[in-house]
């Protein structure tokens, strides 16, 4: 280990820009000439449009255009589209209704943009949306997912009847039933899987400047993946090809899943600056962030679990509709049914699982994935049931799950997934440990004492991270493969380059992915630079989401800088008069084995650029590698967390007073950042179970439209945590790691919900369990003693 | 228009704007100090935290003109001239108190507020209680408070 | 927000004249409540006349047995108090809770009255305690004060100029903050002073600032916490959104009362 290389918790290269107010983000970037780019959007859920009249608005002072969704149709610019194929049961592909940038004869979402001005400032551009006047034939809307398909129901969209996308489904029913009838006991739980507005606290941004004399556009945008964003806008939108434009994703403030997507706002900026010959800027505010960014879980589901006489798990089966909201966002099918079902065995050896997923539209934002997409949503299933199992039978709920524990691995599940490694006793113990649960009695007397009912609850979850294998996702229907390149560019003075395909929004890369270079080629931390977020410099990569930088993209690295060292070690042959063969490189040097000969990284990099010491013809000049990896699998983070709570009786506010969690991320490189990671993940999970839920109104209204009415999880809503690591190296990459970025988020839901419902003694309790919600359950429950 | 005139991290300025100009827009936009952000329209996350002759106020929910003859400070007026952080800063950065970066200006900011009003030695009650008015979806909060806590210790040094 | 002009009187004689040439035109104070409205555009004032520069509107005087507030003075200020905190701590800690501590540091006593939101807390101490609200044409009792949610007695051109709190001899405040926006989900603010008994709910009732009547006459016999254990409030007329049913804030209407008294009374 070096003093800054992997295991060592070394503060970010990155901070110091953005703790002194010098990040730049997509709205920091100014283009001379810059227009503001403001969008009239419908307040219907559902409607047709029957006119747009612009002429006052274009009349007014500092307006540059008026556009309009005919327009974008005119011109011929191609829809949004979803990047995942799913076929239903019955083999047909999912429907996938159209998705223009700007709606131009239907609105189906309350925000749904229907025309954009282009003005010299922004308030000058919102004057004048107010002056566009959209003629509306209102439609009734379709808001609840569980009513969607309901005979008598509105439909959506012309070409998607009972506004079902698709009817998907996973495992072996027929041994699933079998299981069920032969079972002693059956848990069943019908759960409401909450909707969620991610709100990355940097608003969307999109920045387009077109350079009519090379016909070329840059985009500065908000992305977690900027040549996706590339590819989608120029295949399938058809803005300009891929070589005629530039997309840029600088400091990017957050994204959570929520910046993945292809959004109609920089696809309209694009076309816009185009026209209008001028770059076109547009900075979402967060109260249109609530109604376009595309929201997450959303899921309806009845899930059962059937145990023998002993306590062990026979089978499992899930029933589930997701709403997807109005469109089909770029890779919202894929959520509900790979990224969920997939990971409905847990920890556990559950011999027959079976779920069917039924995808709808609603008049709603667009469904997408969220912090964890899919797999929290699969961990509240199965850690809900668990538990509740575990209550029914009269059986400690650790003791319940360490009878069903996978113990022997790699480890098929009925559901797709081979689990290479873990220790799921393991995490179980060390955080029982750190939360002292022998001691939890004693605890729940002394809150008694105080009014409040305390109560424990546990999650031992698992992901599938390292998104993914190019073929395994090539056959579940994904659009593109999801390896990661990255190309080591050694310049002459030794200082490294490394450029990824990954993104980081947070995650410290530069500080991580420096700490493996600085370790690798033994030269200091501070001489390397990670280059990301530009289509320019960067090739290709697929970007960062599904825990999958360390992974997948450290992995790019890891196999660039082998072909790196194999080639240095010719150089230093030359070098030294010595066969590669006979070359060692160790800690920064060069050594011809047996020798005192030796040279140093940079003497090597100066020599593979002068190129004194050896002929082009022996030997290519110069020192950059690029690699693509492709993982073998995904990897499997898991681990326990455990979650205390106390109650107060008389108003039902729930306070945490107690996290530990314990996870098992392999490799760790960074344990602060990996720690921050956790930290993180946890406070939006715990923000899932109490506070956030987005509310539609019936006529599909959204009511939580602000920071004033969705509750944003503050610093007093939360306690510190406490954060253990074990260590199973996952044996799917290089590097052992297995990713971190989201098991905060997959595993806290249920740990707050089981602890709730432990301290109340009923199951009955939704997410987000509000003050109100939970004094509403004591009520229920035993009405007199609130 | 109105004319306006304040001085801004020690420097006087003074500039055009329409009355309807926020301050956060003034520093941004005419400025182009853009350290300090917008995260939300309802004053509600903080990002955009500034002192107003030396007191925390969000300068989405302050007028340019409100601020005329008066003294304003944002993150990029907290390191000295030749480059020396000022030790919430350092804090910050030494206890990973922030990831994505976006709301870390105004937590800076609001963090020497919590400590002008509640002195050096704060714990993790106080520093969670006062932190109402800044919303981090990235940290879980966790390192802000030890982070604050360090920086308001450092500070007394 | 709208374009408007602004003005920066330096008199309340001066500011009366501003609102009485631009009758669209609004006081502004410490804009928090005022601003964030009109970036929506949901106000749109032809004119701003901004406050802060008239001089004698801040300070907290004590003056005999009561307590005057100056309609400028900062929540923070108020809440710092010493004169408050020793003489009527009760209302010294109604300040303390309202919004974050940047809207504390901004925003002023006088802005909320004038407003008064049917969320806010400065509404129910006014209440609670029969303060008496000193504009620049007369002085108007707490009681005839709020008429309904975001309404006043305030007449055009009217200005709060500051607002007299009799010192109770007992006076507390309890909040249920609204999670989201930090307001009072249910504000009651209790208090006695000599036969005087006073129950004020903010938050709850889809009118505004009421005051309990039934908690007031069981108060009497014994200001205490028994007194009114077990009593409620209608449900009927509490306000309803997705954080609290109407039944929900009714019983957190008792509840918070009674952790009121106890405080009151410790």
């Amino acid at each position: 280990m070096t003093a800054n290389g992997i295991g060592v918790p070394v503060r970010r290269k990155e901070d110091f820009r953005f703790i002194t107010g010098q990040g730049q983000y997509t709205d920091d970037v100014v283009r001379p000439g810059e227009t503001r780019a403001v969008f009239v959007r419908s307040p219907h859920a559902h409607a047709k449009i029957r006119k747009i009249d612009v002429a006052a608005a274009k009349a007014m002072p500092g307006v540059v255009d008026v556009l309009t969704g005919a327009q974008l149709a005119g011109d011929k610019v191609g829809n949004l589209i979803c990047g995942w194929m799913i076929h239903s049961k019955d083999g047909t592909p999912m429907k996938m209704a159209p998705h223009p940038a700007l709606a131009a004869t239907t609105v189906n979402h309350v925000g749904d943009a229907v025309a954009v001005v282009i003005a010299e400032t922004t308030a000058q551009g919102k004057d004048a949306a107010e002056k566009v006047v959209v003629d509306y034939e209102v439609l009734p809307a379709v808001v609840d997912p569980s009513k969607a398909q309901a005979k008598g129901t509105p439909q959506i969209h012309p070409d998607v009847p009972d506004n079902t996308i698709y009817q998907w489904h996973l495992g072996d029913q027929k041994a699933v039933e079998a299981a069920f009838k032969a079972a002693k006991h059956i848990t069943k739980l019908d759960i409401v899987n909450n909707r969620l507005v991610p709100n990355a606290m940097e608003p969307r941004a999109a920045l387009a400047d077109y350079d009519a004399g090379n016909d070329s556009l840059t985009l500065w945008n908000t992305s977690q993946n900027p040549h996706v964003a590339r590819l989608v806008i120029s295949a399938f939108v058809g803005i300009a090809p891929e070589h005629k434009l530039r997309v840029i994703a600088p400091d990017v403030g957050g994204g959570f899943g929520s910046k993945i997507f292809i959004y109609p706002e920089e696809v309209v900026c694009l076309w816009a600056s185009r026209k209008v010959k001028r770059p076109v800027k547009w900075t979402s505010e967060r109260s249109e962030a609530f109604l376009t960014d595309a929201h997450g879980r959303d899921h309806v589901t009845h899930a059962e679990l059937a145990l023998d006489s002993n306590g062990k798990i026979l089978a499992l089966r899930a029933r589930t509709i997701a709403n997807l909201g109005a469109y089909m966002s770029t890779f919202s099918s894929s959520v509900p049914t790979y990224l969920y079902a997939t990971l409905l065995s847990g920890q556990y050896d559950i011999p027959q699982i079976y779920c069917e997923v039924d995808a709808v539209y609603t008049n709603t934002v667009p469904v997408d994935a969220y912090r964890g997409a899919g797999r929290p949503e699969a961990t509240f299933v199965v850690e809900r049931l668990v538990e509740v199992a575990a209550r029914q039978l009269g059986l400690d709920p650790t003791d319940l799950r360490k009878r069903n524990f996978i113990k022997n691995f790699p480890h098929q599940t009925p559901v797709i997934m081979s689990y290479d490694a873990g220790d799921y006793n393991a995490s179980l113990k060390k955080a029982m440990e750190l939360a002292d649960v022998k001691s939890f009695g004693k605890r729940k007397r002394e809150s008694a004492r105080h009014g409040k009912i305390r109560g424990i609850g546990y999650s031992t979850y698992i992901e599938a991270c390292g998104i993914a294998p190019s073929q395994a996702v090539g056959s579940l229907g994904a659009g593109v493969g999801l390896w990661e390149s990255a190309e080591v560019r050694v310049n002459p003075t030794g200082s490294v380059e490394v450029l990824t395909g990954t993104h980081a929004h947070g995650q410290g890369h530069e500080t991580t992915f420096a700490q493996l270079v600085s370790e690798r080629l033994g030269i200091p931390f501070d001489s390397v630079s990670i280059v990301h977020g530009d289509t320019d410099k960067v090739q290709f990569g697929m970007g960062t989401y599904g825990s999958r930088s360390g992974a997948v993209g450290m992995s790019a690295i890891v196999k660039a800088l082998d072909k790196i060292e194999a080639k240095a070690k010719k150089v230093a042959g030359f070098m030294m008069e010595a066969s590669e063969n006979d070359i060692e490189f160790k800690d920064g040097k060069f050594t011809v084995k047996g020798t005192d000969k030796s040279v140093g990284f940079g003497d090597v990099a100066l020599n593979a650029y002068i190129a004194h010491k050896f002929t082009g013809a022996e030997l290519e000049p110069g020192l950059k590698e690029t690699s693509f990896y492709d993982p073998t699998n995904f990897t499997f983070p898991a681990g326990c967390h455990i979650c205390e709570v106390e109650i107060d009786q008389e108003t039902g506010k729930t306070d945490i007073v107690n996290w530990v969690a314990v996870d098992d991320f392999g490799t760790v490189i960074n344990p602060m950042i990996v720690e921050g990671q956790v930290h993180g993940g946890i406070a939006q999970g715990v923000g899932q179970a109490l506070l956030e839920g987005a509310v539609y109104d019936a006529n599909g209204q959204l009511v939580t439209g602000s920071m004033m009415d969705y509750t944003m999880p503050r610093a007093h809503d939360l306690p510190s945590f406490h954060v253990g690591l074990t260590e199973t190296k996952s044996p799917s990459n290089p590097l052992g790691i297995k990713g971190c970025g989201e098991a905060g988020a997959i595993a806290a839901p249920a740990a707050v919900i089981n602890a709730i419902t432990d301290a109340l003694g009923t199951e009955d309790i939704a997410m987000p369990a509000t003050a109100n919600a939970v004094w509403a359950a004591m009520q229920r429950t035993s009405p007199k003693a609130a | 228009m109105a004319q306006v005139s304040m001085t801004v991290n020690g420097k006087p300025v003074t500039g055009d704007v329409e009355p309807r100009t926020l301050l956060v827009q003034f520093l941004r936009e005419n400025l182009r100090l853009t350290g300090t952000h917008v995260g939300c329209d309802t004053s509600q996350c903080g990002a955009c935290v500034v002192h107003v002759d030396g007191i925390a106020a969000k300068s989405c929910t302050t007028l340019a003109v409100q601020c005329e003859g008066q003294s304003i400070t944002t993150i990029e007026g907290l390191a000295t001239a030749d480059g020396k952080l000022h030790p919430m800063q350092e804090a910050f950065r030494e206890n990973h108190g922030l990831q994505c970066g976006y709301c870390t200006p105004g937590m800076i900011m609001a963090a020497l507020d919590i400590v002008r009003r509640n002195g050096h030695e704060l714990d993790e009650h106080t520093i969670r209680e006062q932190l109402d008015g800044n919303i981090c979806r990235c940290t879980g909060y966790h390192n802000i408070v030890k982070a604050i806590e360090a920086g308001a210790r450092a500070m007394a040094k | 927000m709208y374009n408007f002009t602004f003005h920066r009187p330096t008199t309340v004689r001066q500011a009366a004249g501003l609102l009485a040439r631009n009758p669209e035109g609004k006081l502004l104070a410490g804009g928090h409540s005022l601003l964030p409205v009109m970036k929506q555009r949901l106000a749109q004032p032809s004119a701003l006349v901004d406050l802060s520069q008239v001089e004698g509107m801040t300070g907290v005087e004590l003056k005999g047995r009561s307590v005057v507030i100056g309609a400028m003075t900062r929540h923070a200020d108020v809440a710092k108090s010493d004169v408050l905190k020793e003489v009527l701590p009760g209302l010294a800690s109604v300040p303390g809770s309202i919004g974050d501590p940047q809207v504390r540091n901004r925003g002023t006593i006088g802005g909320s009255i004038a407003n008064n939101d049917p969320n806010a807390d400065y509404p129910a101490a006014c209440l609670g305690l029969g303060a008496t609200i000193i504009t620049n044409k007369r002085r108007i009792a707490a009681d005839d004060f709020f008429t309904g949610m975001f309404s006043t007695a305030l007449e055009d051109g009217e200005i709060i100029v500051k607002v007299s709190f009799p010192i109770a001899k007992k006076a507390a405040y309890e909040k249920f903050k609204h999670p989201a926006s930090g307001f009072a989900l249910v504000g009651v603010f209790v208090s006695k002073r000599g036969p005087d008994i006073r129950v004020a709910v903010t938050g709850a009732g889809s009118n505004g600032v009421f005051r309990v009547k039934s908690f007031e006459e069981a108060l009497a016999k014994r200001f205490s916490p028994k007194s009114i254990e077990g009593m409620t409030i209608p449900a009927n007329g509490m306000n309803s959104d997705i954080h609290a049913t109407p039944e929900y804030r009714a019983h957190l209407v008792g509840v918070l009362a009674k952790r009121a008294l106890a405080k009151a009374t410790a």
